[in-house]
């Protein structure tokens, strides 16, 4: 069985964290990337043929999965592939959609000629054996196999929904159903037979924006194949919108998280670039937090995840925030509730997550829920005061701060594609 | 660069007691996250010295794993690469090594069949950030036959576990002892040696005939006045980990701000064997002053002036202070630790009570069943 990992996603729920990057390059966890764990797990199932297809933003996936050595993906055959969409002699065009993209590199597949083809996303975070969701697609002679968890029945309709016979056929599959009928939700992972997928993917070559879930599925479901829902029941976090990001971010933290990274059992592999310990100083203090290789810290850090290289300076305090590698915030400052991505560089005396909360005025639906979110590389003055649900991208200087205050719902975007 | 390395790195001593049970000095961890032989491995790697022959012969067990993979240090070429060489057996050779100079001897076919025209020669139990070829120019420009780089110490206390080296005003070895009960200098030999290949090639023949093994004594000191022996001086950070009080205090001078920054932020890297651990975890309880924690590690209790390697438990309640915990140990609940090393893989009891003096560190060395406590 051969992998393909969709990983040319924006994420735009993501917001400034994915202006410059593509969501499965997000850090994640202190250490990781989202990217990670769908990587991990193929090679903790024993899938080490990967290829990856890339497509928004890719210069940090391509530098992170390198020829795959974390993973054990360099390998004389088989390993990892990057799989951007390339130039033809006619029809040059973009991966339109998700099963378009797959189409566009069935050279890619033929030339491994596998039995199985299994088709992941890059942006959940769980553990999960892929073979043993291929032992049940082999024992039932599927043609397809859809992983499914199941889901609490009043969250059914985010999802596409399975509705399955006693032998977990599936009969009927519904998007999105205002009145679920299941609480079978598709997690976006199948297993093809890959005769059957190649079949699928030509004759829908035609089809504008080539889909599996609106598209592929329906279609095999219509020629008769025999489409099954394999059950999981795990950890699955979906880290699609900021809210959710931070979430499963802070659940790491808990006394005995229910998603635990310390079991010797399904390591979860990633590309270190620091290796030397974190410093812990005489004055700070630290409450429930985890913290990456490298970080110093002297201030205060309540509730948070810190990324490897982080500098936290005297007399800061840190609470309830997502710090990603290499940022450095400078001394005396506050930082609330805040996402704050790789390498930036947050001034002295700064307070980050004041005032009273006001919906974000450009895209409330975005940046939500009080949190401050600043995009990779910012630099942020020193002594100004930021409010909530705001967000910022770039090298910002005093002048952007009227009176040194960006009230709450406001947005300061000077890097970046803007989404 | 036009040298291959040799890193010596089969040694045990005494002095480490029972830390070296278990492992060769080479393997000691260092600095939270590192071994000592990453230190002279990261150096070749970093003065693109492509060839580097590891020497082992006293458990090296904990060595070989650490070398498992050549990758971690740039190794992993078609051109050069990691080489570890243990004693063998061979048609005219049963012996093993027995001195440095004999275990380079009993590897002349790996010197003799390389087209580098010199050697770099560095013992696995230095921390140090060294640039060799600038070693090599000094060595080129002094038309030396060989070059020892030297270091003076301001520590005089362990004095006589080093080489002793006097040098002219030109910076030639005039007099060299080796081990003296009363030392006439502070300048010492780091054991970091540049030769020309063929010299040492020629050298060591010789050596073997006359059965002679140590490279001090046998050849520097017995050469000194034959051969134009230079010192370099190297002026930065260095130190020799092979003794219980100089380890316990190297591992130390990391929570120096300017010590750590050195090694952990300025160029050049030191790299090291990636062991994917996840981030450490502070879970209510956790009070750290001034202390390394690595990758790994879950703290609930209290942790000062101590440096703790990769994945270490501290149960509830703990107090840990001026220790130094080897990789992957369980610390059970309201347990107290001063002044303590405690060797990799231990399992500390609940309830337990280590105290070790000032200048006397106790090594802890408690192999309990991990699972059988709650």
């Amino acid at each position: 069985m051969i992998a393909m990992l969709l990983a040319g996603g924006q994420g735009s729920r993501l917001g400034v964290l994915t202006s410059s990057i593509a969501k499965p390059a997000v850090a994640f966890g202190g250490k990781y990337r989202i990217i990670d764990f769908p990587l991990s797990n193929c090679i903790n199932s024993g899938v080490d043929t990967v290829g990856v297809l890339t497509q928004y933003q890719p210069l940090r996936l391509n530098t992170h999965i390198g020829i795959g050595i974390p993973w054990d993906l360099d390998r004389n055959v088989g390993g990892v592939s990057i799989l951007p969409p390339y130039e033809k002699s006619k029809n040059s065009e973009w991966y339109t959609g998700t099963a378009n993209a797959i189409y566009q590199n069935m050279k890619y597949m033929e030339y491994y000629n596998p039995e199985y083809v299994l088709i992941l996303g890059g942006d959940h975070i769980y553990k999960m054996d892929y073979e043993s969701m291929l032992d049940f697609h082999k024992q039932k002679k599927a043609d397809v196999t859809l992983a499914t968890i199941p889901v609490p029945i009043e969250e059914a309709s985010r999802f596409g929904v399975a509705i399955t016979d006693a032998d977990k056929r599936i009969l009927e599959f519904e998007e999105k159903p205002p009145q679920p009928r299941s609480n079978l939700a598709s997690m976006g992972i199948y297993i093809f037979t890959w005769k059957v997928l190649k079949e699928a993917l030509i004759t829908l070559s035609d089809q504008e924006g080539c889909d599996f879930g609106k598209h592929v599925i329906p279609y095999c479901h219509e020629k008769g194949n025999r489409i099954y829902a394999y059950e999981y029941n795990g950890y699955w976090k979906d880290v699609g919108t900021l809210q959710s990001y931070w979430e499963s971010n802070m659940e790491l933290i808990d006394l005995i998280p229910e998603f635990n990274l310390y079991e010797e059992f399904w390591k979860i592999y990633t590309k270190s670039e620091v290796i030397p310990p974190q410093y812990i100083s005489e004055h700070s203090v630290i409450e429930r937090a985890i913290i990456g290789e490298g970080a110093e810290i002297y201030g205060k850090v309540y509730n948070s995840v810190i990324g490897p290289g982080v500098v936290i300076s005297e007399n800061c305090v840190v609470r309830d925030s997502i710090i990603m590698k290499g940022t450095v915030i400078g001394e005396n400052s506050t930082v609330n509730k805040a996402i704050i991505a790789e390498n930036c560089y947050i001034g002295t005396n700064c307070e980050l997550g004041v005032f009273d909360e006001v919906p974000n005025s450009w895209r409330p639906d975005i940046y939500n829920n009080g949190m401050v979110t600043i995009g990779e590389n910012s630099i942020i003055p020193d002594r100004v005061k930021i409010g909530k649900n705001t967000a910022i991208s770039g090298g910002t200087t005093i002048d952007d701060y009227p009176r040194g205050v960006l009230a709450s719902g406001e947005n300061i975007i000077k890097a970046g594609d803007r989404v | 660069m036009r040298a291959l390395g040799i890193i010596l790195a089969g040694g045990n001593s005494g002095r480490m007691q029972e830390l070296s049970d278990k492992r060769a000095i080479a393997a000691m961890p260092v600095g939270g996250s590192y071994r000592a032989i990453d230190f002279a491995l990261s150096n070749m790697s970093n003065s693109h010295v492509q060839k580097v022959a590891v020497l082992t012969q006293y458990n090296s067990r904990s060595l070989n794993e650490h070398l498992s993979s050549s990758k971690w240090w740039d190794f992993g070429r078609k051109q050069g690469g990691l080489f570890v060489f243990p004693p063998t057996i061979t048609n005219d050779n049963g012996f093993w090594y027995r001195g440095t100079a004999d275990a380079i001897a009993q590897n002349l076919t790996f010197l003799r069949n390389s087209h580098e025209p010199y050697v770099v020669i560095a013992s696995g139990d230095c921390v140090y950030k060294l640039d060799y070829n600038k070693v090599l120019e000094y060595h080129i420009e002094k038309k030396a036959d060989i070059t020892v780089v030297t270091k003076e110490v301001q520590d005089t206390e362990e004095l006589n576990r080093f080489g002793i080296v006097e040098t002219a005003e030109d910076n030639r070895i005039v007099n060299f002892q080796e081990k003296p009960l009363t030392p006439s200098g502070n300048m010492i030999s780091t054991g970091i040696y540049v030769i020309r290949r063929r010299q040492l090639i020629e050298l060591m023949e010789r050596a073997l005939q006359e059965e002679c093994f140590d490279f001090v004594k046998d050849i520097l000191i017995r050469y000194k006045d034959v051969k134009q022996i230079y010192a370099y001086k190297m002026d930065t950070y260095w130190r020799n980990i092979a003794s219980v009080n100089s380890y316990y205090r190297t591992n130390m001078d990391f929570l120096n701000k300017d010590i750590r920054n050195y090694f952990y932020k300025e160029y050049p890297d030191i790299y090291s064997k990636i062991d994917d651990l996840p981030p450490a975890k502070y879970n209510p309880g956790a009070v750290v002053k001034n202390s390394l924690i690595s990758s790994g590690c879950i703290i609930n209790g209290v942790v000062e002036n101590s440096v703790l390697f990769k994945k270490i438990f501290v149960g509830n309640n703990c107090t840990i202070k001026n220790c130094i915990i080897l990789n992957d140990v369980h610390i059970g609940d309201n347990t107290y630790l001063e002044n303590c090393i405690i060797e990799s893989r231990d399992t500390i009891r609940p309830n337990s009570r280590y105290v070790g003096e000032e200048g006397k560190v106790k090594i802890v060395v408690q192999k309990d069943d991990r699972y059988s406590f709650g």
